[in-house]
């Protein structure tokens, strides 16, 4: 086996004292970012670049692959423990994460959490090792139709899980569209939507902005109300018998988790998609699958589980096209596909060949540093309960300092500051109105991509919607296609017939 | 504590040394620069992160940083939004502001045309160009075209339906795929399908979703044999990763040259000690070992540029790129 060779060339490598300690510099310092709303693994692996530049390339791809790992771990903890997504990847961890906190399940759905990760990432480092070639080739077949025929598999997957009332779920939607049309005409270059020349909204509405202000600084208004009556809002506890138990649990998971990385490892791989739909497709999947659908939102440790072990796969998976075909999958990997240009190498199939401790190299530390995250994120749950443990009257200011760098830090713009405040209100107001929030985020999430990949396929087919459904032409874009249809019909069709059986009630 | 305090008799002398000290020191300084940053600089790149722009900006950022040729750190932050108007228009509010600069690529000159901004390179400070990246016309190796006669035989063939990707509309590869079609006759034979960078265009073409690109060299090779062919050139010259491939003026069409040019420029206004500063650090980086082995291989040209030539320059691609989009009829006199 020449490619069991390599990975023991390549954890050979990856196992010399200081590439160890470059991983693991980057694994702690990736869940800290992780954690902080707003930074995220973009911004992290983009500020830290220029510390990589004084050590071989090999040690600097270890240390930032280890910082986008850490912060796929970090991202969960906040989303869990305050209902702030840490990033965007981690916004469908909120949805369960957090009323399980609120039920003092906090340290449950941290540890579900690390461990979904662990699992995840570890499936698709093996896919990583074994397939990357082939799998890369499989990649290049996904232009533009194709592209949109998975958005819209996003889109379906999620329907029907927005809330009680289908019609409020469509608004938040199209509200979602709406605001990811704001900024810079994707085909046409043309600003529009700017409000008479507003510089803040050339640059669009950042989902960051959005998910912050409505989960984080709504949350704030909502515990405003409340009043700071109650002194610790959670009885949260820890101990190697509760970790015990949640581990024996979560074999309850293991079925959404094996679904979940696989996802996450395909939707990752592909360019343009990465981990952030990956994390709301293994949201809802792990929901229609599960036996107890109705538990979901309201704290499943499925719910946990299905997005951490999706995004933690998407990430390994979206440094396949980054490696072979010089393509990110994700913002984060673009980053790190220019810092390879900064570094001289070229990525492609020679790269495999040309520097092959380079890719061994990372491929042997992203097992290390995947066993490193997971002991990291588990030993810090600890932390974050004693933090959660402080009054509301400390916490309260603390999160909202947290939520003005996180709404600041992706464009560096005080516009988006104010912004993030507006969507707070907003978001307070959707919520005491029971408009659901999830899926407004998620359009805001896919809407540039939905909007660019359908308009790059008119383009090409000339105007001709068959470009979709054309079996020959594009075989997995129509068979996606189809997949999706049946997917948005399918909760209509005992909506129509439970009218008619209420229809045939109350006419008898 | 009286020991501490100087004698009468100390004083003039100790006034003289220190005198001494600052004329040397003030001397030595002179000779480089009387301005140096005092705050982290901006960096701001009129493009997404990942992209060709970002990750020259990022390179400058390593070469400086290890060289140690400046005080203070470069700060890149992307500005991405309305094809470089934000990025312009940001230069434009921080007007006489040494500690931010702006990494340039064509829409510098095509973005405050078409936008009608209250911008152009003539509020802004010209200071140091770098590289001038070069294009090739691409397509994929299945094609089974050899040269510039198969591909216009193979574009009428297609009647209307041939495509060909690029970044974004009304930027360079659609005005250099204009220039193509205006020098063959084959206006209204090809469908221009933009996308989002020229690492996407690349992959779009090698796995055969559109039928020809004209990326720059380094976007192009990574697939490079295996699944793209560069057809000719658009340089004065053969460029020296692919001496195989003809230029375009080579083919009889001379007018067919067009780069990308990578540049640095600040917010009008600046100190002149600041500019004198940000030459020297720029022409230090051009003339850089790193800087060199990068632009070969990356087949770009190294171009090292600043002064007053350089405004002359930005003036001829002013215009130069209002003719191109007058003649593509997108901009009237």
């Amino acid at each position: 086996m020449e490619i069991l060779g390599n990975l023991f060339y390549g954890l050979g490598i990856a196992l010399s004292p200081q590439n160890l300690l470059m991983a693991l510099f980057g694994v702690v310092l990736g869940v800290a970012i992780g954690a902080m709303p707003g930074l995220g693994s973009v911004n992290g692996v983009a500020i830290l670049l220029p510390i990589t530049f004084a050590v071989p390339p090999t040690s600097a791809i270890i240390f930032l692959a280890a910082i986008y790992y850490g912060a796929m771990y970090g991202g969960a903890i906040s989303s869990i423990t305050l209902n702030i997504p840490g990033a965007s990847t981690a916004v469908a961890t909120t949805f369960d994460g957090y009323p399980l906190a609120r039920r003092g399940k906090a340290a449950d759905a941290l540890v579900t959490a690390a461990v979904a990760s662990f699992i995840g990432g570890t499936l698709s480092i093996v896919l990583f090792t074994f397939f990357a070639p082939p799998l890369a080739e499989f990649a290049l077949r996904f232009g533009p139709p194709e592209e949109f025929a998975v958005v819209l598999l996003a889109y379906a997957t999620f329907a029907g899980l927005g809330g009680e009332s289908p019609l409020k779920t469509i608004i938040a939607t199209m509200l979602g569209l709406l605001m990811s049309t704001v900024g810079t005409d994707i085909v046409s270059g043309s600003p529009r939507l700017i409000f008479g020349g507003i510089t803040g909204f050339y640059h669009g509405i950042n989902f960051l902005v959005l998910a912050i202000g409505i989960y984080g600084v709504g949350e704030i208004f909502y515990t405003l109300e409340e009043g700071f009556k109650t002194k610790e809002r959670y009885q949260a506890k820890l101990g190697v018998q509760e970790t015990i138990s949640t581990l024996k649990n979560l074999t309850k998971c293991a079925p959404t988790i094996a679904r979940g990385s696989l996802l996450g490892f395909f939707v990752g791989m592909l360019p343009a998609a990465g981990a952030t739909p990956a994390s709301f497709m293994s949201y809802s999947i792990a929901k229609r699958f599960a036996k107890n659908p109705e538990e979901f939102g309201k704290g499943a440790l499925e719910g946990v589980a299905a997005p951490e072990c999706a995004n933690n796969a998407a990430s390994t998976g979206s440094m396949l096209p980054m490696l072979t075909l010089g393509i990110p999958g994700s913002p984060t990997t673009a980053v790190m596909l220019g810092a390879l240009f900064v570094w001289g190498l070229v990525p492609g199939p020679r790269l495999f060949v040309e520097n092959a401790e380079f890719v061994w190299g990372l491929t042997g530390s992203l097992y290390i540093a995947n066993t490193m995250a997971v002991i990291v994120a588990i030993f810090a749950v600890p932390i974050f309960i004693w933090m959660l443990r402080m009054p509301m009257t400390i916490l309260a200011p603390i999160i909202l300092v947290v939520c003005a760098v996180g709404g600041f830090s992706p464009t560096q713009d005080m516009f988006d500051v104010y912004l993030m405040f507006i969507f707070g209100a907003v978001g307070y107001i959707f919520r005491k109105l029971d408009y659901p929030l999830a899926p407004m985020v998620l359009a805001l999430v896919l809407g540039g991509l939905t909007e660019r990949t359908f308009r790059q396929s008119m383009i090409m087919s000339h105007g001709d919607p068959g470009i979709f459904f054309d079996f020959a032409g594009h075989p997995i874009a129509a068979v996606l296609m189809m997949v999706s249809v049946v997917l948005f019909v399918l909760p209509i069709v005992p909506m129509i017939f439970r009218f008619r059986v209420s229809r045939a009630g109350t006419s008898a | 504590m009286k020991s501490l305090k100087p004698s009468k008799r100390a004083i003039p002398f100790l006034t003289l040394a220190l005198s001494l000290l600052i004329v040397v020191a003030l001397g030595t300084t002179q000779a480089l620069a009387a301005w140096k940053p005092t705050r982290p600089i901006e960096f701001v790149i009129m493009a997404g992160k990942g992209g060709g722009a970002d990750r020259i900006a990022r390179l400058m950022q390593k070469i400086v940083t290890q060289n140690k040729w400046s005080p203070q750190p470069l700060v890149p932050i992307n500005k991405k939004g309305g094809s470089g108007a934000e990025a312009m228009l940001y230069l434009l509010s921080k007007k006489g502001n040494p500690h931010v600069i702006l990494v340039t690529l064509n829409s510098f000159f095509t973005t405050p045309a078409l936008r009608k901004l209250p911008v152009n390179y003539t509020k802004l400070t010209p200071v140091y160009r770098l590289a001038m990246d070069t294009f090739l016309l691409w397509v994929n190796t299945k094609s089974g075209i050899k040269n510039m006669d198969d591909f216009v035989k193979a574009v009428k063939a297609k009647k209307g339906k041939w495509t060909m990707g690029g970044t974004g509309k009304m930027q360079e590869d659609q005005l250099v795929t204009n220039m193509l079609m205006q020098a063959y006759g084959l206006k209204g034979m090809i469908t221009y399908v933009p996308f989002r960078g020229g690492g996407t265009v690349a992959k779009n073409l090698a796995g055969g979703h559109v039928d020809s690109t004209v990326n720059n060299p380094s976007e192009g090779l990574p697939h490079y044999p295996g699944k793209m062919k560069p057809i000719a050139a658009l340089t004065p010259e053969r460029i020296p990763a692919f001496k195989e491939v003809p230029t375009f003026k080579e083919l009889g069409q001379p007018q067919l040259v067009y780069f990308m040019q990578r540049s640095i420029n600040a917010p009008g206004g600046i100190p002149k000690d600041a500019l004198a500063w940000y030459t020297d650090l720029f022409n230090k980086l051009c003339n850089s070992k790193e800087w060199k082995d990068y632009t070969s291989k990356k087949a770009l040209n190294r171009a090292c540029l600043s002064g007053a030539p350089l405004g002359k320059f930005f003036a001829d691609e002013d215009v130069k790129h209002k003719k191109l989009l007058m003649g593509m009829g997108l901009l009237k006199n």
